[in-house]
């Protein structure tokens, strides 16, 4: 672990770097999405990312690939979203099917 | 194209390019709310739904913060400060594991990276005032984008975008706290399935996006991206190769259609 000067200043420079994110899609001229391509793009970007997003944390551990409890866990999930569970009842059944996996030794 | 509000409407250049980029006018066609318009308590129990369940991993979060070893105030103002959960996931787990200060933020800016092109498309959808803008921009995150993009018109985008901001904001660094807090109480996180909140959520906010063999396309190829370089390229580097999912599979589209317009000429 870093010392705690190093650590604020990791904290500093994520925040400010995040917030300029946040604030430079907001600020960027209308214009700029008026191309159906930036549009197109624009609209399959976070898909490509939450994808990848959700691959990552089922199945990565550090930078090794790993099939645990958390894959059934997702499962489930994903059978809680094909019968059109509400969010919470998705989540919830990731967490408690994870959990049991896991209690069993999985 | 709908247009509600009567708002003359802008006049462009009609695109080249076919489908659904070709309407001439403004990128969102949104009206504003109409007599037709989603009722706000509609709205505000979906964003509601989504505040909760996120705001409720933000305990996760604390637990994984303090026990990446942390201080509860270094914790609390990555909540505060950073709130975007995926970032700060990253940047605990990167400083966990001895990587330097830069690298370790370099990882989560990256990962922030896609909050940019929510924003993008949320100043068109909200149409907010700019002094509001900075206030607002603390709030594009993955799910006030989920939320308010899925909305049928502007007033309940505008209710979406803030009701699931304010529940986040306020849960995620109350959860935050606590997580941190009881830490020592909770023991092993794993144990309890909590880390399997984080993906879940992930795919809820991915699945309604789903909808066409395009969507479907770029959602594979960026998981088969995402986890075939995780294991050689450094934390948070991975998922920005699987953004190019999006371009690639644009670029074979673009490509086939050429080819059958091609086709059809002769």
């Amino acid at each position: 672990m870093n010392g705690p000067t190093t650590v604020w200043l990791a904290i500093g420079l994520t925040a400010a770097g995040c917030y300029l994110l946040k604030l430079l899609g907001l600020l960027v001229p209308a214009g700029a999405l008026e191309r159906p391509l930036v549009r197109r793009l624009s609209a399959l970007l976070p898909v490509a990312l939450l994808a990848a997003l959700t691959a990552q944390q089922t199945f990565g551990a550090g930078s090794a690939l790993v099939v645990d409890a958390r894959g059934a866990g997702l499962a489930a999930a994903a059978l809680a979203l094909v019968l059109r569970a509400p969010f919470l009842v998705v989540v919830a059944a990731a967490v408690v099917v994870t959990a049991v996996v896991r209690a069993l030794g999985g | 194209m709908r247009n509600v509000t009567g708002v003359a409407e802008r006049t462009a250049p009609a695109s080249a390019i076919p489908g659904p980029g070709s309407e001439p006018a403004s990128p969102h066609p949104v009206p504003e709310a109409g007599p037709a318009g989603r009722p706000d308590r509609a709205v505000v129990r979906d964003a509601l739904g989504v505040g909760v369940a996120v705001g409720l991993s933000g305990f996760a979060f604390g637990v994984t913060s303090a026990g990446a070893g942390l201080s509860l105030l270094q914790t609390c103002a990555l909540s505060l400060l950073v709130f975007t959960g995926a970032s700060q996931f990253a940047l605990v787990g990167a400083l966990a594991a001895g990587g330097n200060p830069f690298t370790a933020a370099a990882g989560a800016f990256f990962l922030g990276t896609r909050n940019a092109f929510y924003g993008l498309r949320l100043s068109q959808l909200l149409a907010l005032p700019r002094p509001v803008r900075p206030l607002a921009a603390h709030w594009v995150i993955d799910e006030t984008a989920a939320v308010s993009l899925a909305q049928p018109d502007r007033r309940a985008a505008r209710v979406g975008f803030t009701v699931t901001g304010l529940t986040l904001y306020v849960l995620w660094n109350l959860t935050t706290l606590l997580g941190a807090l009881g830490a020592e109480a909770v023991g092993d996180t794993d144990a309890w399935g909590l880390d399997a909140a984080g993906p879940a959520v992930f795919l809820a906010l991915l699945a309604p996006m789903l909808r066409t063999a395009t969507e479907r396309a770029v959602a594979g190829v960026a998981v088969v991206l995402g986890l075939g370089f995780l294991p050689v390229l450094p934390a948070g580097v991975p998922v920005l190769v699987a953004a190019l999912a999006a371009p690639v599979v644009l670029w074979c589209e673009g490509r086939r259609a050429g080819r059958t317009a091609k086709g059809a000429d002769r």
